[in-house]
């Protein structure tokens, strides 16, 4: 569904991703762990076109969004919720979501159908649709960045740390609805540094350290043969 | 009684306009972070699209709608021009191309047309007056406050209502996410240039009408007023900018009306003075704008 191969990103002349490749499988749910600095946020926002790669290829269901824009990655059917939470605080609930269906404006019914199903996922945002989304809590915004991105309805979804600065319960149910969307058949690229709750969702993970892979597998191989807090505390 | 009402009537109609110029202003600005500086110069492309059609037979009202297709055109092609092929570059790039991109239309209508002022045809309607409660005002005064009223309500409900309205209030608080949601952002930029452009426009025929004639530089003194009135509103506020328009307009007839003649040709100085106060009180402007931004 979504093949990285020997990607590269620099800022300058510094080297945050170092030609690392991976895939995601159709309805898999692939969790990229690492700390700090790892280069797992550059390798998404190159993905989803926010930042130019200096090498390599993204190719999604066979074509190639490399040097693709935003927008064109989005009309190729893949979705970013970015992890600085970036909802539109002076646009409502109602209207921020229906910016996330902007390449659907013209399939009213579809959306309005899409919305239904997004508003029995995420309750609260139906309670608070015409609130301004600045006024919304953290969870409750994070929940709305996550159901925007669901309005394009996308084939692949980008989860850049879903459970940055949220209290347990609210964790807890952030992957709750992860689980949900990956059952539901959504294929997911998911950004963590929660290792435990991230390999406890995942399929398959990949460990960056200093913008390469160093370690690759399912969540038990993971645990199993790799020393996770060396990875995260730089040791 | 007829002064007070003389009084509202002067600071709603240059009121109307100072906004509809700053709204034009703050439109581009709220998207790029970046000034347009030949904004002027849509207002001139209005006035001289009046001046050149005027012998053409064509209704009034027909002269008007082409000065503000030109100006819409002009504005996209500002985008074209003098803003896209620098806009990923630096700040100070864009201002130059902007700058230098203003010049040029204001040389062309000095070498291609004439740098005496040229008359512009007005319909009779515009140099009428009328009696209001005993205060008599020019009927243009009202015409202005009603294309204000008219203007800002359509720019809201655009801004509120319409998806590509939505969109650019979007992109206006974080371009980068917007665009992340599909959101084309030429469409977007170009968009808010035509938007723009409507606006100068409109305003070019309204301030035009004011004065009657136009001249290359006619479009600095609307700059100015914009400009000011979007640093007083809040630069990356829409509300902002109107507000900033009418207060602009307020301290303006404010002064007309109580300075006396001998200190009245430095009623800027003092308008300015007022504007530094109301700086030190709210340096982001009055309204502040949405809560984060940035440029593509």
């Amino acid at each position: 569904m979504l093949d990285v191969s020997d990607l590269s990103v620099s800022y300058g002349t510094i080297r945050a991703v170092r030609g690392i490749s991976f895939t995601l499988g159709k309805g898999e749910l692939v969790s990229l762990l690492g700390a700090n600095g790892a280069g797992k946020s550059s390798t998404l926002k190159c993905i989803a076109g926010a930042l130019k790669a200096s090498g390599g290829s993204i190719t999604l269901g066979g074509k190639d969004i490399t040097s693709a824009s935003p927008e064109q990655v989005v009309r190729a059917g893949l979705a970013t919720v970015p992890e600085t939470r970036d909802v539109f605080p002076d646009l409502t609930v109602a209207e921020n979501l229906m910016l996330g269906a902007y390449i659907h404006r013209r399939d009213q019914a579809g959306n309005r159908q899409n919305l239904e199903r997004l508003h029995t996922l995420f309750p609260r945002l139906a309670e608070r649709s015409h609130q301004p989304a600045g006024t919304l809590s953290g969870g409750e915004q994070q929940m709305l960045v996550i159901a925007r991105a669901l309005m394009s309805r996308p084939t692949v979804l980008l989860l850049d740390e879903p459970s940055l600065g949220l209290a347990p319960a609210i964790v807890e149910r952030i992957f709750e609805m992860i689980e949900t969307l990956k059952k539901s058949g959504l294929t997911i690229l998911l950004v963590e540094q929660n290792v435990n709750q991230a390999l406890a969702v995942a399929d398959r993970a990949y460990v960056m350290r200093l913008g390469t892979v160093v370690t690759s597998g399912t969540p038990d191989e993971i645990r199993a043969t790799s020393d996770l807090s060396a990875h995260y505390l730089g040791g | 009684m007829a002064f007070a009402i003389q009084f509202v009537i002067d600071v709603l109609s240059l009121g109307g306009a100072y906004a509809l110029m700053a709204l034009g202003l703050v439109i581009i600005y709220g998207i790029l972070r970046l000034v347009n500086f030949a904004y002027g110069e849509l207002i001139m492309v209005a006035g001289y699209t009046m001046f050149l059609t005027s012998g053409s037979g064509l209704p009034w009202i027909i002269m008007a709608v082409l000065a503000v297709v030109m100006a819409i055109v002009f504005g996209i092609i500002t985008d074209y021009a003098a803003f896209r092929p620098v806009r990923a570059k630096s700040v100070t790039a864009v201002l130059i191309t902007s700058f230098a991109f203003s010049n040029l239309l204001q040389n062309a209508a000095l070498l291609f047309i004439s740098p005496r002022p040229r008359n512009v045809p007005l319909p009779e309607i515009f140099s009428e007056t009328v009696s209001i409660g005993g205060a008599i005002t020019p009927v243009r005064n009202l015409i202005t406050i009603a294309a204000s009223i008219v203007l800002l309500a359509a720019v809201a409900f655009l801004m509120r209502k319409t998806t590509l309205g939505i969109a650019m209030r979007a992109a206006a608080t974080n371009f980068t996410m917007a665009r992340m949601l599909g959101v084309p952002a030429n469409l977007i930029i170009s968009s808010a240039f035509a938007l723009s452009g409507f606006l100068a426009g409109v305003v070019g025929i309204l301030w035009i009408g004011r004065i009657g004639t136009v001249v290359p530089g006619v479009g600095m003194e609307p700059l100015l007023i914009a400009f000011i009135a979007t640093v007083i509103g809040g630069m990356r506020s829409l509300p902002g900018a109107v507000v900033g328009g009418f207060l602009l307009a307020l301290i303006d007839t404010t002064l007309n009306y109580s300075l006396s003649q001998d200190l009245l040709k430095f009623r800027d100085a003092f308008t300015f003075s007022l504007v530094i106060v109301i700086l030190l009180w709210r340096p982001e402007g009055l309204i502040k704008g949405p809560a984060s931004g940035q440029r593509t």
